[in-house]
């Protein structure tokens, strides 16, 4: 079997409020392969974001704490230094935020911004850096690259705004991309070119992509393999064909039924009773979800739930979904 | 009966250039758009960011000035009215806005927020004015205990209801909700968008609804209307817009919608593919020489298409 890009082992990040550390990311595993799209879902607040800043290490680290491992090529990236770290931010493994706007450097024009990455990382010459910078525009599909290289982000659209992004993300060919949420701020139509143009970058350099968002639609787009999340913890991991056919978790199966389906009309939408627990006061020993669907039976549950495997490649944490049905139903 | 009616709305802005700053041309946001509101339906306004259908919203409520164009709401023409003539027609007319987290003042308690359309239009005692916002709180599912904070204590789908409950303190015939829940996540949504539904029921409310993701305007809405650069392209019940889409545009954003099954990805991209290769080819036969669309034409009772 082939090696993965990315190989995360029992992560935890964890951050310091007043004076004790919080698990927001709790003992996640997952790995990631070349040419691979892992989606990780979920509500605001699970994790997901906290997992993204961790992988690349951006978090305060005077207030947060990552044990674990984070395996990219063999090596640990947990144990790397500050400046260690730099070398693989940006040549190693790109990122693409949410929103363009706040993500780009306002008075920088679009082709210095993309050149950053390139005079940090490499050893190109200016003429040649330039030369690259167009050739990216180029490839993300900006319709004039030259014009386009001299302007500032505010002249922009948010789809070309996130076509920067991607291309700054892409600078220096990293075998791993992670995007955080990054057609959330886009329209629909705008959203598919955007889907269409990772998936087509990927195609030319088999590179693997995390994709963090809470749309579950996009996830079904694109994505080849799914993580939920819930609460910090993963809850259900399989491949989209796995996830989408057959769902288990109680949290996965709530998430699915409350998108406003494209059929039927003007029926009451599925609502998840409650609201995520906040990190501070959880209870960790029990199932986390179970706060959320009162009406399961405590014994329904598992103590302290484990990632049970039901199917290849597919896992699915604690015993309560055998015994989990939909209120009135 | 009609409680809504815009014809010919439009709102254009100047290009100045020169040494004069004379006005070399216009930005036509919105241009020439016309639709009904019956009492009670709920109307859905469709398109990309830049399509006008913001600037439709805040145009009835006068927060922008409009360029010509008559806007009747119960009977009387709303565009003769100054500002100030306005004011007894916003009590009919409340909006609901996109992000609930800049749409509420940080240093206003809850009850304040809540309370500030009662103080601007009715003389409610200390004690009237405490019972009715706690009574409306109550309807949007908030304790009533919370009108004493504010709102950075509160997530962003329960600020969303604070706006709503903003919005029903007046008793308005008229909500125009502006990307209520493109900020939430689905859960959020859905409990929102239930939530609206549940209000309209009770309080008899006729929405115009604005929003890009057609899922949930599919959702919520009696009849679409879908802009493409200020004017309306088409016009129809949601199961004509969805099922029998006739202009090229409408096609292809209906093809942009998200496939939920996996298993069709490939069936999905392919369609697209040519739509998106269709509309290259008739996008002449569909606008104008300047780009423009042409005026809507009825195909059934219903459903008007732009054409030719």
């Amino acid at each position: 079997m082939e090696k993965p890009i990315l190989q995360i082992e029992n992560l935890t990040t964890s951050f310091k409020i007043k004076e004790k550390y919080y698990p927001a990311v709790d003992h996640v595993s997952f790995s990631v392969f070349e040419n691979e799209i892992v989606a990780v879902v979920g509500e605001s607040g699970c994790g997901k974001s906290a997992l993204a800043l961790s992988i690349m290490r951006l978090h305060n680290h005077q207030r947060t704490k990552i044990e674990g491992e984070i395996k990219y090529k063999e090596r640990d990236l947990v144990d790397f230094s500050e400046r260690q770290m730099n070398q693989v931010r940006g040549k190693e493994i790109g990122i693409i935020f949410q929103e363009p706007l706040t993500a780009l450097n306002p008075l920088m024009t679009v082709g210095d911004q993309i050149e950053e990455n390139l005079t940090f990382h490499t050893k190109l010459s200016k003429e040649k850096r330039r030369l690259r910078t167009i050739e990216l525009l180029t490839q993300v599909g900006i319709p004039y690259p030259t014009r386009t290289y001299d302007q500032f982000p505010h002249e922009l659209s948010g789809g070309m705004r996130q076509r920067v992004m991607i291309s700054i993300a892409i600078a220096c060919n990293p075998s791993l991309v992670i995007a955080d949420e990054p057609t959330t701020a886009l329209d629909v139509t705008i959203q598919v070119q955007i889907l269409e143009l990772l998936k087509s970058i990927q195609k030319d350099t088999k590179m693997g992509i995390i994709l963090i968002t809470h749309d579950l639609s996009v996830v079904a787009e694109v994505a080849d393999r799914i993580i939920v999340m819930y609460a910090g913890q993963v809850v259900e991991i399989g491949t989209v064909k796995q996830i989408f056919a057959n769902p288990l978790h109680p949290y996965t199966r709530s998430l699915l039924k409350s998108i406003p389906s494209q059929v039927t009309n003007k029926k009451r939408l599925h609502v998840i009773d409650g609201m995520v627990p906040s990190i501070v006061n959880m209870n960790r020993e029990r199932c986390r979800f179970s706060p959320r669907i009162p009406w399961i039976s405590r014994n329904a549950h598992e103590e302290s739930p484990d990632l049970h495997e039901v199917a290849p490649e597919h896992l699915v944490r604690c015993t309560c979904y055998k015994h989990f049905y939909f209120k009135g139903s | 009966m009609v409680l809504l009616k815009i014809d010919d709305l439009k709102v254009h802005y100047p290009i100045r250039g020169g040494v004069f700053k004379t006005i070399s041309d216009y930005i036509r946001a919105v241009d020439g758009v016309s639709f009904e509101l019956k009492e009670g339906e709920t109307y859905g306004l469709v398109g990309e960011s830049g399509s006008g259908k913001s600037t439709i919203g805040k145009a009835i409520l006068k927060l922008i000035n409009m360029t010509s164009g008559r806007i009747v709401f119960n009977g009387q023409d709303l565009s003769k009215f100054s500002f100030g003539q306005m004011k007894p027609f916003r009590q009919d007319i409340q909006m609901i806005f996109q992000d609930p987290y800049s749409s509420l003042n940080p240093r206003k308690r809850v009850a304040d927020i809540i309370a500030e359309p009662l103080r601007n239009y009715q003389c409610l005692t200390v004690g009237e004015e405490k019972k009715c916002v706690q009574n409306y709180l109550d309807k949007v599912g908030l304790n009533p205990d919370s009108m004493y904070k504010y709102p950075h204590e509160f997530s962003g789908g329960q600020r969303q209801r604070i706006g709503i409950a903003r919005a029903l303190t007046l008793k308005p015939k008229l909500i125009i909700a502006d990307e209520p829940v493109s900020a939430l996540d689905v859960s959020v949504q859905a409990q929102v968008l239930n939530f609206l539904q549940d209000l309209q029921k009770e309080f008899k409310l006729t929405y115009l609804f604005i929003g890009h993701d057609l899922g949930v305007i599919r959702h919520m809405c009696d009849k679409i209307g879908v802009m493409y650069r200020g004017r309306l392209v088409e016009e129809g019940i949601s199961e004509e817009i969805y099922e029998n889409p006739q202009h090229i545009y409408t096609k292809r954003l209906i093809a942009a919608i998200p496939e939920l099954n996996p298993e069709r990805r490939a069936q999905k991209t392919e369609l697209r593919k040519k739509i998106a290769k269709e509309y290259e080819q008739l996008y002449p036969e569909y606008f104008d020489e300047h780009g423009r669309a042409y005026d809507l034409k009825s195909i059934s009772n219903t459903h008007r298409v732009a054409m030719p």
